[in-house]
């Protein structure tokens, strides 16, 4: 009997008890946004983990909080996560410095279909934040560029002074196989690119919308506006993905303060195919 | 004028409208060309134009004091450029200033609005082409609004 106990055991408490690692690097790409490099600080490889997973970050004596993964998952060697303070927990992991220990736990949730976009025109559109955890699949698409039609990115912020990895996006933009968008909701005078909510450049679009697929993540607001938006060109609902974001806690399902209707985000998503979700993030109960 | 015709039939606030209703319209219609930083129009200014963009873009934009000018929106190509002309006292409300080189059909609006009143079939086509422009921007707005970037939601 004890054998059967320990062996159903053994997976949750792995689940549950976090591994330290080592902050590598830290990067602050905008005010009170970082993005850290995780590394080993023992000999064990970092685990794997497929683009739109996240995991759960523990600074010890303050808490644990839910963190997007915003790496390339093809390089083992470090794990790449870009986190906002919000609250205690998060400003506790923004104010990390490289040789800090922190807890983690993960990878946890559903990933981006990545292995389904193979002959797709893929339309990635990210609003504020949202960037981050959809990184990890413009890496993959970028990376295996020949596999799919066209690749277009539409990111949309706040204000041009709050846009996420701008560097990297003006490396992008410099490449001839990616359509890339920016635009921000208010500018001042000088600015030269978008001004609009992001949703407003997917009527622009010029996909094969019999063979696309649609990655979305960001405000819950933005993300209804943009699925609408994107069925609107003749998307089917089935072929559009979303990111759910709830109360994370376990990471596996147990606790329930994630719950999403009859769903669990931390388990059953965070990626979800849109027409599972459509008409739930439209009610205010859920 | 048959290339007018052509060109605005092919804009999408006029493709599928109908030769008829085109060549009605075109009678209002000329050829614009705006420089980088050139105003279409400025608030307060008569809302004698609407403007159809076929290539560039153009910044809507309201200045007040101390912030210089804050861009609320850009539209470009194959979008409209200005939607007061349609009610009275057909004022424009805000400033259109071409960010780039930008080629636009300029659609003469009091032509347009006579045509519209004595064609009751042309106006009604013509608003229901409208209609989903300013539905649109309204949904927009909104969301602009909500400010759904600042925190979380």
């Amino acid at each position: 009997m004890d054998t059967v106990a320990e062996t159903r055991a053994a997976p949750m408490a792995d689940a549950m008890v976090p591994r330290i690692v080592r902050v590598r690097r830290r990067v602050r790409d905008l005010p009170g946004t970082v993005t850290l490099e995780l590394e080993p600080a023992d000999a064990a490889p970092l685990p794997r983990y497929r683009p739109g997973q996240f995991t759960m970050l523990y600074v010890f004596g303050v808490g644990e909080i839910p963190v997007s993964i915003s790496g390339d998952a093809s390089d083992a060697s470090r794990l790449v996560q870009t986190i906002r303070s919000v609250g205690a927990v998060s400003e506790a992991v923004t104010a990390l410095k490289p040789g800090d220990m922190i807890g983690l736990r993960g990878p946890f949730g559903t990933a981006w279909p990545t292995d389904e976009l193979a002959g797709q025109d893929v339309v990635v559109v990210a609003g504020g934040l949202g960037l981050a955890p959809l990184r990890p699949s413009i890496y993959h698409l970028l990376a295996n560029r020949s596999q799919f039609g066209k690749v277009i990115l539409l990111y949309g912020t706040r204000g041009p002074d709050e846009i996420l990895y701008r560097r990297q996006l003006e490396t992008w933009r410099k490449r001839l196989d990616l359509e890339l968008e920016v635009t921000v909701d208010h500018a001042a005078g000088d600015w030269r690119g978008h001004v609009g909510v992001v949703t407003r450049l997917i009527p622009r679009l010029a996909v094969d919308v019999a063979h696309a697929t649609a990655l979305v993540c960001g405000p819950e607001v933005m993300m209804r506006f943009a699925g609408a938006a994107l069925r609107d060109i003749g998307l089917p609902e089935e072929t559009i993905w979303v990111s759910i974001e709830r109360n994370m806690k376990c990471a596996v399902g147990l606790c329930g303060h994630c719950q999403f209707a009859g769903m669990f985000a931390c388990k059953d998503g965070a990626v979800v195919r849109y027409d599972r979700v459509r008409r739930l993030m439209a009610l205010k109960e859920v | 004028m048959e290339g007018l015709e052509r060109i605005l039939g092919e804009h999408r606030l006029f493709s599928g409208l109908g030769e008829e209703f085109v060549d009605l319209a075109a009678g209002c219609a000329k050829n614009t060309r705006f420089n980088a930083d050139e105003y279409l129009f400025h608030a307060e200014d008569p809302a004698d134009w609407i403007y159809l963009v076929r290539h560039g873009r153009v910044s809507l934009e309201l200045a007040a004091p101390g912030a210089g000018a804050m861009q609320f929106e850009t539209v470009g190509e194959g979008e409209v450029v200005g939607l007061t002309w349609l009610l009275p006292p057909y004022r424009w409300g805000y400033d259109a200033r071409a960010l780039e080189l930008t080629r636009a059909i300029a659609l003469d609006a009091r032509c347009l609005r006579d045509k519209c009143d004595a064609d009751n079939r042309l106006g009604y086509a013509l608003f229901k082409r409208i209609l989903p422009v300013l539905v649109q921007r309204l949904q927009a707005m909104r969301l602009q609004m909500l400010d759904v970037y600042g925190h979380r939601r």
